[in-house]
């Protein structure tokens, strides 16, 4: 049986790193073509025009997309052809810090979020999980995740009688309060089910799907396209400046739960949405 | 076509005056970069010297909430764009009574924030979250001032040239955000 180490793990984030900081993501970069097509408000046309431009100055000058280049998130997904050794994320944080420090990236992580609040100097800790599947073979996801739209972000637990038309009243009241804070146009993962710990969890890993692949299952793909007309019927739009956009996508992923239960989790990504999956040969 | 207001910076009042909600403009001229751990600071310091006369020359100066990225590229900052302002409104209208005219960051203000531009004459400006490869293209050059040892939340002044911002909020109390329906 084929095993994942620690060099393998580490080789791939130390490309992947510049990778993600420096080049927007092929779908973001075209939901935001499709959105400036569509717009009609000069002001949100104006963002979406400096955003495509933005993306192009950090493709070709090799810089960073945004400043805040984030906190990294790690997840070795292992199927049930592999193994993983015990010791396979043992390099990650040396990787990381090596990539941001090469590569100018900014580091934004301190050593304890209230008894020291000193920055590390080099991005690490990153926050990493291990996730067994059913499905072959194994694979890191990789994602830079901002600040702001992070902050934007909540866990709220539904009771069983709020329905759908609590997942609904929930996510408008997030939007309206913190979509101007998390960098519109949006790509929103919402997770719905499982424990109060593993929502969050389901709506981080819903940022993950790109935003041309709906949910494979009809009903969460149904929810998905209701979800993101009703954020975009907000009027927000690109900037938080008035548009049609204030959403590219909404992402569901649902989980079975607890018959007292209906957690939801709203995880806001921002319009510089860095996340990439790569596979582990 | 949206129309464009060219700005130089230090702001005068009287130019801020005439600025109004949802305006786009471009600013020129020097500003500076603080954010969260600068803001506890800087109230930190005027406390301590137990009068609001601002240090540092930052009386009559525009404040970007900002921090960026290290050098690359050949320019000043490889990567440098606006940090959600929310976050300063506790320092916001205490600075702006002690002198400084404009804020730049993104997304809304509270109350007491928009109290304080009307009442001082100053304005928040909206700079674009996530365009911070280009914006860094508008910055000509940068000097660290104070606050060093906070990294990329060190107070800076840096020179900019057509940076492009939007008025959020202006000195009659209006707000951009009030415009769209999702207020």
């Amino acid at each position: 049986m084929k095993t994942i180490t620690r060099e393998q793990v580490a080789g791939v984030l130390r490309d992947a790193i510049p990778q993600l900081a420096f080049d927007l993501p092929a779908d973001i970069e075209q939901g935001l073509a499709k959105a400036a097509e569509r717009e009609e408000s000069p002001r949100a046309a104006e963002v979406l025009r400096l955003l495509r431009e933005n993306a192009r100055v950090a493709h070709e000058d090799r810089v960073a997309i945004c400043q805040d280049t984030g906190s990294v998130w790690v997840c070795l997904e292992a199927g049930p052809d592999v193994a993983v050794a015990g010791d396979a994320l043992a390099d990650v944080d040396e990787a990381i810090g090596a990539a941001y420090i090469e590569h100018n990236l900014r580091k934004s992580i301190v050593k304890d979020a209230l008894f020291d609040r000193a920055n590390t100097g080099d991005n690490t800790p990153a926050f990493t999980e291990v996730k067994l599947v059913d499905r072959s073979g194994a694979r890191l996801h990789v994602m830079l995740k901002g600040g702001g739209s992070d902050n934007a972000s909540r866990v709220v637990m539904l009771t069983p009688g709020a329905g759908k038309q609590g997942i609904v009243d929930a996510l408008l009241a997030c939007v309206r309060e913190k979509a101007a804070n998390a960098c519109p146009p949006l790509i929103i993962g919402i997770g719905i089910g499982a424990t109060f710990d593993k929502v969050a969890g389901l709506a981080k890993h819903a940022l993950m799907r790109p935003i041309d692949e709906p949910n494979p299952d009809v009903q969460a793909a149904a929810l998905e396209q209701e979800l993101l007309a009703l954020v975009n019927a907000t009027g927000i739009g690109a900037g938080a400046l008035g548009g049609a956009t204030t959403a590219l996508a909404v992402r569901v992923e649902t989980a079975p739960c607890h018959i007292a239960a209906l957690p939801l989790a709203i995880n806001m990504g921002c319009s510089a949405m860095r996340r990439a999956t790569f596979e582990l040969q | 076509m949206l129309e464009t207001r060219k700005l130089t910076l230090p702001l005068d009042k009287d130019v801020l005056k005439t600025l109004r909600a949802g305006d786009a403009c471009t600013l020129t001229g020097p500003m500076y970069t603080l954010r969260d751990a600068g803001h506890i600071r800087l109230l930190a310091e005027l406390d301590a010297q137990g009068t609001d006369e601002l240090p540092y020359g930052l009386e009559g100066q525009a404040i970007f909430y900002a921090g960026p990225t290290p050098p690359a590229a050949g320019r000043p900052f490889g990567a440098i764009g606006p940090t959600t302002a929310s976050r300063m409104d506790f320092a916001a209208p205490r600075l702006h009574r002690a002198g400084v005219v404009a804020t730049i960051g993104k997304g809304t203000r509270n109350t007491l924030v928009k109290d304080a531009c009307v009442e001082t004459g100053s304005v928040y400006f909206i700079a674009v979250g996530g365009a911070a490869a280009y914006l860094a293209k508008c910055v000509e050059s940068s000097a660290t001032v104070a606050y060093d040892d906070l990294g990329t939340e060190a107070l800076r002044r840096i020179d900019v040239v057509d940076f492009p911002v939007f008025v959020g909020v202006d000195t009659t109390g209006a707000d951009v955000s009030d415009q769209t329906a999702g207020a």
